[in-house]
């Protein structure tokens, strides 16, 4: 008897203490972040390295901020801004999200913005780059970047280099012309000239007639924007025409040489010269951690898009933080605004007339480290606290 | 001028590639009248296996192209005894369905196992960069190109006209009952030809990744230009195809060079003139038949 008894208290315990794991956490004390990244499709690679960065940020700084535990929810809308409408609508509607962020491209950021507004939730944009949008409701946040601070950087570096012949290459959809329009204002501001403009169309299989144009009109330097992806064929296609024998330099806002391909380009991508907000090579030792950690726990390197998910999350455990976990849409957003944080990618902080992430935009030139011999971009230069240009001007 | 060569050249190169990865294409839908919008999948295939080939496992560049040819043949003639042989007779509709639900397969497939970024394959370093003849540029990887499928389009022509296969195949296609009825086995005849339009496929697919770039969505984002091809040239011959692809393929580079405008709608304007003129394409089967 004896011993059924210790038995059956020892079952007791045992059930009650499963009981207790078990138990769903009541639904006040979780906070949903619904995310909404390209997992499928061309820019799958985007929403992988998002989702990524925001696993190893709740690895490293636990699931519980401000006493409630953080829920994230991945929808996947492959880059189609209609299925991130239904996307948004499904984690808003059905699962009662506090938070909907991610967004791999601009179509998909806009598409959600009116739902956002309606549903007073904060939307956290991790990676589109368009200007416009945190004009498109008062409940966007951008923890990424704009084209416009990557691309009017350029521009002035060009003509302080004494580059002073451009011929433009660019992708012909709205990020593509956001970064030559912001360029070329720049670069002919300050005396420089463009002596050859193409727009490539989106889906191009071949760069060759385009770069013997280029190489025809012999400009100091090419300007680059093509979206991911397509650079490296860029690069390829570059040197087999011998541009870089001909002595013409390529610039560009970084994406050309994202750290998520960089290394696969080939010597052809050896000095480009882009100006950017995140290198897998930023010096400091946070950032080193950073790529260390991400590296071990997913096996390639950080590219810019991790970066701005790892500080999209950070700024939702903040902003839960500064509220004491109050879920108010407003209040949140309120909490996000002025924001000041030290990321991987160096000091940034959120505009509080904006939303706008504010940053450094560093310049940074192809080169072989020589620890991994593997292909990095290095910073030389730095423009601090770079403001979006692209509404300041306005 | 030296620069109109080098357009040339490079349109020619274009050409040449557009007509290896669609002539495959050409074969099953004029030849065997069958639809396959998953003809992209194979050259894909190749392209892969190439790239695996030689990135991975070291294997010299050019031992591997015949390699992704029979690779994406063997591929082709497995899919063509298990499941294309049923659908010979069955509508276009039922053709098109079944084929476009296989390209989604082999994207999501492809980029589950080797993740959704363009890969490139590692060149020796001889078919890299350009020499120059008379000042003009010729790049010795179009250069390649140029050879190759040059000597392809040769070889498809003369085995087509000049062998026993050649007359079989033409007499399958033209009467499958009269010919079966003369001891020819038009299944065998079939699937050979299928799997070898897959393997020039696959071919295609390991040339075109340095040109065009090889990622999983290969196969719907050329379709378009496969199916360009086969309307324009008309799909009676190969020798349609490979005109149409020369004319496309030039076009198309010198349309981008001298009006980078326009550049992406000439190859569109092209087919829609040349299909104004010509409904059944360059070189189609007259109403007759």
């Amino acid at each position: 008897m004896f011993e059924h008894k210790t038995f059956s208290r020892a079952a007791a315990i045992a059930a009650v203490a499963g009981l207790a794991g078990l138990a769903p956490v009541k639904a006040e004390d979780t906070v949903k972040v619904g995310l909404i990244l390209p997992m499928t499709g061309g820019q799958a690679s985007t929403g992988k390295q998002i989702e990524n960065a925001i696993k190893l940020y709740m690895q490293q700084n636990g699931d519980t901020v401000a006493g409630k535990k953080i829920e994230i929810i991945v929808k996947d809308d492959a880059a189609i801004p209609d299925k991130t409408k239904t996307a948004a609508q499904e984690l808003i509607v059905n699962d009662k999200v506090s938070f909907i962020g991610g967004f791999g491209v601009t179509p998909a950021a806009l598409a959600a913005a009116p739902l956002a507004t309606q549903a007073k939730i904060p939307e956290v944009v991790m990676a589109a780059g368009t200007s416009i949008i945190t004009e498109r409701s008062p409940y966007i946040v951008r923890t990424s970047f704009t084209l416009a601070q990557s691309s009017t950087i350029i521009g002035d570096w060009a003509v302080q280099n004494g580059i002073k012949k451009v011929a433009t290459l660019t992708s012909d959809y709205a990020p593509g012309n956001d970064a030559l329009n912001f360029f070329k204002e720049h670069f002919t501001a300050g005396g420089g000239e463009v002596v050859e403009e193409v727009k490539t169309p989106l889906a191009n299989p071949d760069f060759a007639p385009f770069l013997q144009r280029m190489k025809d009109a012999k400009p100091d330097a090419i300007f680059v924007f093509v979206p991911a992806g397509q650079g490296g064929n860029f690069m390829k296609q570059y040197a087999e025409r011998g541009l870089d024998k001909a002595g013409i330099k390529v610039i560009g806002p970084g994406d050309v040489t994202d750290d998520d391909l960089l290394n696969n380009m080939g010597d052809a991508v050896l000095g480009t010269v882009t100006a950017h907000i995140y290198s897998a090579a930023h010096p400091s030792q946070m950032n080193k951690d950073f790529v260390a950690a991400y590296k071990k726990a997913f096996g390639n390197r950080p590219g810019f898009m991790a970066v701005s998910g790892y500080d999209g999350i950070h700024l939702i455990y903040e902003a839960l933080k500064k509220t004491n976990g109050d879920t108010d849409g407003t209040k949140l957003v309120e909490a996000m605004k002025g924001q000041k944080w030290e990321s991987p990618r160096g000091p940034i902080s959120i505009d509080p007339e904006t939303r706008d992430i504010i940053q450094n935009v560093y310049i940074r030139r192809v080169a072989r480290s020589k620890s991994d011999g593997e292909l990095y971009n290095v910073e030389f230069q730095v423009f601090e606290a770079v403001k979006d240009l692209g509404k300041t001007k306005k | 001028m030296t620069s109109i060569l080098t357009n040339l050249f490079d349109g020619v190169a274009y050409g040449m590639l557009l007509f290896v990865l669609a002539c495959g294409l050409a074969v099953t839908l004029g030849l065997m009248n069958f639809v396959n919008l998953a003809h992209g999948a194979f050259a894909m295939a190749g392209g892969y296996v190439c790239m695996l080939l030689v990135n991975q496992h070291g294997w010299p560049f050019f031992a591997a192209l015949p390699l992704a040819f029979v690779s994406s043949a063997v591929i082709g003639i497995v899919l063509e005894r298990a499941l294309y042989r049923h659908l010979y007779t069955r509508s276009h509709l039922d053709q098109v369905l079944f084929t476009i639900g296989l390209t989604f397969m082999s994207v999501a497939a492809v980029d589950y196992m080797q993740g959704s970024s363009r890969v490139f394959i590692n060149l020796p370093a001889a078919l890299e960069g350009q020499f120059d003849v008379f000042g003009v540029g010729i790049g010795r990887y179009r250069l390649m190109i140029i050879v190759i499928c040059g000597l392809l389009t040769i070889g498809l022509q003369m085995v087509l006209a000049k062998t026993r296969f050649g007359s079989r195949l033409r007499a399958a296609v033209d009467d499958p009952r009269a010919a079966s009825g003369l001891g020819i086995n038009v299944p065998q005849v079939f699937a050979f030809t299928f799997a070898f339009g897959c393997g020039l496929a696959g071919l295609g697919g390991a040339l075109s990744a340095e040109i065009l770039g090889l990622d999983p969505y290969f196969p719907l984002k050329f379709m378009i230009y496969f199916l360009i091809v086969v309307t324009v040239g008309g799909s009676s011959s190969i020798t349609g195809p490979f005109l149409a692809s020369l004319l496309l393929g030039i076009g198309d580079v010198a349309g981008k060079y001298y009006v980078p405008k326009m550049g992406p709608f000439v190859i569109y304007t092209m087919m829609i003139v040349i299909l104004i003129w010509r409904p059944n394409g360059l070189f189609g089967r007259t109403a007759a038949r």
